[in-house]
This record gives C-alpha cells, structure tokens and sequence, in this order.
C-alpha cells in the first residue's frame, strides 16, 4: 500500500521537475521584453477604454506613449492635463497644454421652436432615419432626437431630454471622449474648449440653409444674418454656408453677439443675470 | 408547373386596385421641377440657363460620364431658375423649375399614332439613341439604359430578359402599358435583341395578370424569337436575379451581374421608352404613374409629365384623403415614404400608394423570438435577423462576411417577422456602412 503511494509521488514529482525545466527553456526562448513604464502608464489612466484619444484602449495609449518621442497629438482627454503631466513626469518628457474641452449640442430645435412636420416610426436610430429621410421636422441639418449620442456615452453624461426631444450634456460628467460626436450623422456635437465656471458661448445651430427656409423650418434658425459677425470686436465669429461659428479660443465672452441675435440662435450659458447696459459694458472694460 | 424562383420570397395581399382602369393622359401643371439626378449615377449638367425658352423633348441636362443619364424638358416654356429642390426624402438636390407656356413639341419627334415595326438603326446607334433620349430603368431603380445595352468585351450576351412581373402590390402600371402599348413594347423589345445581339428573349409576367399573358403571348407570336412565360405569383419576382432564376435556371453568382450568366434584364416600360426613343425620335419625359390607395376615391393610371408636382397627380385622382398615414413614393414593399407632397415625378416613380392612417403605422417592436422565419423568406439566402443584430452593434467586418451587400433590399423579411422588427432599416443601415467601408480600404 505504502509503495504504491511512494510510487506515485515519486512519479509526480520527476514529471513535475522535468516540465519544470522544459518550461524553463521555453520561456527563456521565447521571451519578450515589455517595458515596465508601459505598466506604469497605464496605471495612470483612467481605464475607460473609452477610445477618446483613437487608441483602441487604455493599453495601446500607455504603449503609444512609452514609444513615442515627444507628446504631440496624443492626449487623454478623459485624464486630461493631470494624467498627462504625470505620464511626462514617469516617461521624463514635457507634457503638452491641453484646454480642457466639453461637448455641446449645436441645435436647440425644440418641438417649441422647430415644429414638427411628420411623424417618424421607423426603427428608434437617427443613423437610419438620417439615411431614409430629413426626419420630423423641414430642418435637414438638425437633431432628430433619437438617442444615438446617448446610447454611445460610456461616462453618463448624455441624457435625451424627452419634453425637447434633445440630448442634455452634463458638463460635470462629460469627458469629452469624442464617442458622441462620431456617432451623430448629422455632426451636431462639437467639443469645445472649457470656460471658467462652464460659461459657454455658442451657436446652437448647424443649418446650412439660407435665412427664409430655415427661418421657417426652426425659429430659432441661425440665418447667417452676420450681426453678430459685426458686433464682435475680437474677429471670433465666421460666417460660412449662411452659418455663423464662435471660436472658443478666440471668444472674450463679452456677451455682445446674443443680445444681436435676431433669432436668438446664439446661446449663453451660466452666466450670472445681465445687469443694465451700461454697467455691462464696463465690465466688459475691466475684464 | 408555372415557374418560379426556388427560394424565400412571400404573398403579400395584391390590392390591384387600378387594374382595369385604363391609362389617362394628365393635364399639364402650370410648372414642372425637373430634377438634375433621376436616375443611378452621376447628376447631370444643366444645358440651359435662367430665362430659356425650351420646348418639350429639348435636353435640358446631359449626362456626365459613362454611368449617367441625358434630361429633356417634359414641357415648352421658360426655364425660370436653376436650384436646389426637396426630393421625396426631403433631401436638397438640384433641378430646373420651367413655366409652362402651351405645349410645342420639338420637331425632331415623330407624333404620328402609327406603329413602326421596321428597325433602321444598327446596334451602335440604338444605344447611342438610348443615351441620347436619357432612357433608364423604369423598373424603380432608374440605372441608365445604354450602360446595360453595352456589353463589355469578352462578355457575351445570351438571352434578353423582359420584365413584365410587376410583383409590388398595388402598382399596375406595368401591367396597363402591357394591354395598351403591346405591340410598341414588344417592338422595343426587338429594338433591344438587336442592341444586344441575341436571338432570344423571355418575357415573365406574374400569373395574376391572365389577360395581360393572353394579349402579349398573342402579339409575341407575330415576332421572332420572343417568348412569353406565365410565372406563380411570388414577391419578389421583379428583382433581376431572382426573375432570371425563375426563367432559365440560371443564379447569378454572389457579387456578380446578370450578364456573367449571359442574361440582360429590361423592364416593359424600359422597352416602351426604347420604342419611342428608337422609333419615333422621342426621349422619355413622361411614363405612367399609379395612384392608388384604398380611401382615393378616384385611383387610376396616369401618363405623367415628368417634373409635375405630386399634389397635381393626387388632386387628379379625388384628393388627398382624409385619413392618409403615409404616401409612399414606390410600391408598399420597397417604396418610400414622401417627406412632402410637392415633389416632383420623376423617371423612377412607377406608382404612389396613399396608405390609410391606421395601416401605415408599425407595430411594436418586440425582441427576437428565433422563429428563423426571415431566413426562410430571404430569397437569397441571408440570415436577416443576424444581419440586424450586427449592424445595431456596428459589427461591419463581420456582417461583410455574412455578405450583407447581396441583400437587395427587398423587405421579405421585415413583412414576415411576427415579432415586427426593423429587420431591412438595420441592414439597410449596415449594408451602406459596408460599402463605405469597402470603398475606404479600396482607396487605401
């Protein structure tokens, strides 16, 4: 009884051993040498895999970034400027500047403002209603408030509102992954640089159409008027395709181009109350 | 046995509501909207400017390239301005808007009543005349004419293949042109054999139309070569690979064109505009329209204007009804809703279906219950509710293997799942992205 228990560990423990030094020489020969930084990197990043900075995931950015010689066009927009100082601290390279930025909605057609005109009951996807028709409304550039972009925030800050039919964005929660904006046909979300205490400035319209047709489709239709493209003493507005557009970077936030805006297009965001007008003005002077 | 393609397809109710009604010339609009791009292809150059008087059958667009398509006025008149119009997805394109003043014809058009059996033109020049006279497919899917008469060397052409089903329910307009104009589209048809260079042709028409069959089966006889075959009623006949399948046995391989099996596929109303184009010297401006829908009170078959707004073709057949859900550019299988009724006809609008309110609405959208009925039904052989679940996931390498681009769209599959799944928007959805996608990596 005893000998066959011997036996068996016996055996056990020279196949062990022999495996053992097989393996051994295995994976001596097929080694491969991964640099530990890459570990190290990655550690730092959010983990969200969410594709924001066009790497498949958290991995293939922190690999990118260990072989990369300089910094320049990779960014993680989820860590932002901390991670990204961090990842230059442990890899001893500078770190960019990056503006932190945020996704705005650049359509405020509301059922309110933007009547609707036919009813669609086609499969819930705007990829398809795009594709078969304008949608509900007679504006073919806007929102047609089928949940695509929500759908693609992995972060939950997308959220549609039901009573306007459009996607919310949570400034607190967004990332500025960028998933949202590849996702809409209709490329009606636009990240945009950040401002102090979230104060935004910006055309809510991608209406293309000339002022009467897409008066009539939306009253809140930018109708490529170029008021505010005169008022605006730091050259941050174009106008192109009867469409106005703010540059972020260049936008003072002076707060001059909504109140000149015939059709109220253009949307301000957490500012506190306009005080009467001269005292506006001077503020504007002072800061 | 009356033949038919072996796999999939389905019976949707016909509703051949205007069968009988025979065809009526429509009045003239005061103005027509005659868009740049009718057809598959490249969009036409306008050939006239602002302020132009034309007269009915001048070009007023010409084809650019090979894969494209010549545009006459449909109407004599001022051309008024050149500019973007909504087509029936609502979509801006580019089209002449013309004032109508009277109705001069260009006098390089025969219009004598009398029929011409005698062909004088040699194969070059009757496709070189298809161009010219900008004749596409009136089947529904408008691709330019003279591009499937040009057989690309080391390619032969076999057999001519008439297509004479009409499997879309509703739609008649087929089937009137078949009785009135017989003898002309069966000239078309010799017109075509000789474009072509084959003996032979085969024309199929669906079993529901017996008297369509007697009528053309009689004619076919006092020509050479051509034979009319009865088929079982089956949607979707029309559909080019699966009508050459039913006639000659022959399956036109995945990713290939009929004419690797040495078959070209025209429709009636293809063949009608070939005689007119051939014979008497006239571009096709105008086709025939169904209006149909089960509250119009005066549904009907129409010759129509091409440019004229759809409203003139609803207000000539009693109005617009009250409890109309959707008005459906197209047959209710594969057509498309309109965005708005002021579009224009154009080359590809074989029939308008309004569809009463509550018919047009869909169904609830329950999950997937595995029955494997839309595999069944898909006559070529796809397994549709994979297909959908692939593009909803946007899994497009995947769904290319699963050969997504053979699906042609024809909506078996969405008709027959008891679940009501929009089975055919998602693979239309995917089809489109494997497209693009291939087109990219071609590119690269």
């Amino acid at each position: 009884m005893s000998s066959t228990v011997l036996i068996t560990i016996f055996s056990l423990s020279l196949l062990a051993l022999v495996s053992a030094v097989i393996l051994y020489f295995i994976a001596q020969k097929f080694k491969i040498y991964e640099d530990p930084r890459i570990d190290e990197v990655q550690a730092l990043l959010p983990a969200a895999n969410c594709g924001g900075c066009g790497f498949a995931g958290c991995r293939n950015m922190a690999e990118a970034l260990v072989k990369a010689d300089n910094f320049e066009g990779l960014t993680c927009p989820v860590g932002g400027a901390s991670v990204m100082a961090e990842a230059a601290r442990i890899l001893g390279k500078v770190a960019p500047v990056i503006d932190p930025t945020v996704a705005v909605l650049l359509c405020n057609g509301s059922p309110e403002f933007r009547p609707r005109t036919s009813q669609y009951d086609g499969a819930s996807d705007c990829r398809i209603s795009h594709s078969l028709y304008l949608g509900e409304t007679d504006c073919s550039y806007g929102c047609m408030g089928r949940g695509d972009c929500e759908r693609a925030c992995a972060f939950d800050a997308l959220h549609m509102d039901p009573a306007t039919g459009l996607p919310v964005i949570s400034d607190d929660k967004c990332v500025s992954c960028g998933a949202c904006v590849k996702v809409c046909p209709r490329h009606l979300i636009e990240l945009r640089k950040k401002a102090k205490k979230d104060r935004k400035i910006y055309v809510a319209c991608s209406n293309c159409d000339k002022g009467g047709p897409a008066r009539k489709a939306c009253n809140v239709a930018c109708i490529g008027c170029s008021k505010c493209y005169k008022v605006c003493e730091f050259d941050a507005i174009t106008i192109k395709d009867n469409l106005a557009y703010i540059d972020a970077k260049k936008c003072t936030f002076c707060r001059k181009c909504p109140t000149e805006c015939p059709t109220n297009a253009i949307i301000e965001l957490n500012f506190p109350p306009r005080k009467p007008k001269l005292e506006v003005q001077a503020e504007t002077v002072n800061g | 046995m009356l033949k038919t393609f072996p796999k999939g397809g389905v019976h949707p109710p016909e509703n051949k509501i205007t069968a009988d009604i025979p065809i009526e010339y429509l009045p003239l609009p005061e103005s027509v909207t005659i868009p740049l791009s009718q057809h598959i292809g490249t969009p036409s150059i306008p050939a006239v400017n602002k302020g132009d008087s034309v007269k009915t059958g001048q070009v007023i667009a010409t084809g650019k390239g090979f894969v494209s398509a010549n545009i006459h006025s449909s109407v004599s008149g001022k051309v008024n301005r050149i500019d973007v119009v909504l087509d029936s997805t609502g979509y801006k394109q580019m089209a002449v808007f013309i004032n109508v003043e009277g109705d001069e014809w260009i006098s390089t058009i025969d219009r004598s009543k009398v029929i011409n059996r005698d062909i004088k033109l040699s194969s070059e020049e009757i496709i070189k005349r298809c161009f010219e006279s900008g004749i596409v497919g009136l089947g529904g899917a408008t691709f330019p004419s003279h591009v499937k008469l040009t057989v690309p060397s080391g390619k032969k052409c076999e057999i001519l293949i008439i297509n004479g089903v009409e499997c879309e329910p509703y739609l008649t307009s087929d089937h009137r042109l078949m009785l009135e104009k017989g003898e002309e589209i069966l000239t078309g048809v010799s017109i075509l054999m000789k474009a072509l260079k084959v003996e032979k042709a085969l024309i199929g028409i669906e079993n529901n139309k017996p008297d369509a069959i007697a009528h053309m089966t009689k004619l076919a006889s006092t020509f050479k070569g051509m034979t009319v075959y009865p088929l079982k009623v089956k949607y979707p006949q029309g559909a080019e690979k699966q009508l050459i399948k039913a006639l000659t046995g022959r399956e036109v391989p995945s990713g290939h064109l009929p004419l690797d099996v040495g078959a070209v596929v025209h429709n009636v109303g293809t063949a009608f505009a070939v005689y007119e184009a051939v014979q008497k010297n006239k571009p096709l401006f105008e086709r025939v329209v169904t209006i149909t829908g089960k509250s119009l009170s005066k549904p009907g078959n129409y010759m129509v204007r091409t440019g004229t707004p759809l409203s003139r073709l609803i207000e000539a057949a009693g109005g617009l009804p009250d409890d109309t859900g959707k008005i459906i550019n197209g047959g209710p299988m594969m057509g498309k809703a309109v965005a708005n009724i002021d579009v224009p006809v154009v080359k590809g609008m074989s029939g308008v279906v309004l569809v009463p309110r509550e018919e047009s609405v869909r169904n609830e959208i329950k999950p997937c219950i595995r029955c494997a009925k839309c595999i069944s039904v898909c006559p070529v052989n796809l397994e549709p509710y994979l297909l959908m679940t692939l593009s909803e996931k946007g899994l497009f390498e995947r769904a290319e293997k699963e050969r997504i681009t053979d699906c042609m769209e024809c909506g078996c599959c969405s008709f027959t799942c008891p679940a009501s799944r929009p089975l055919l928007d998602y693979i239309r959805l995917g089809k489109s992205s494997v497209i693009k996608m291939v087109r990219e990596r071609n590119l690269k």
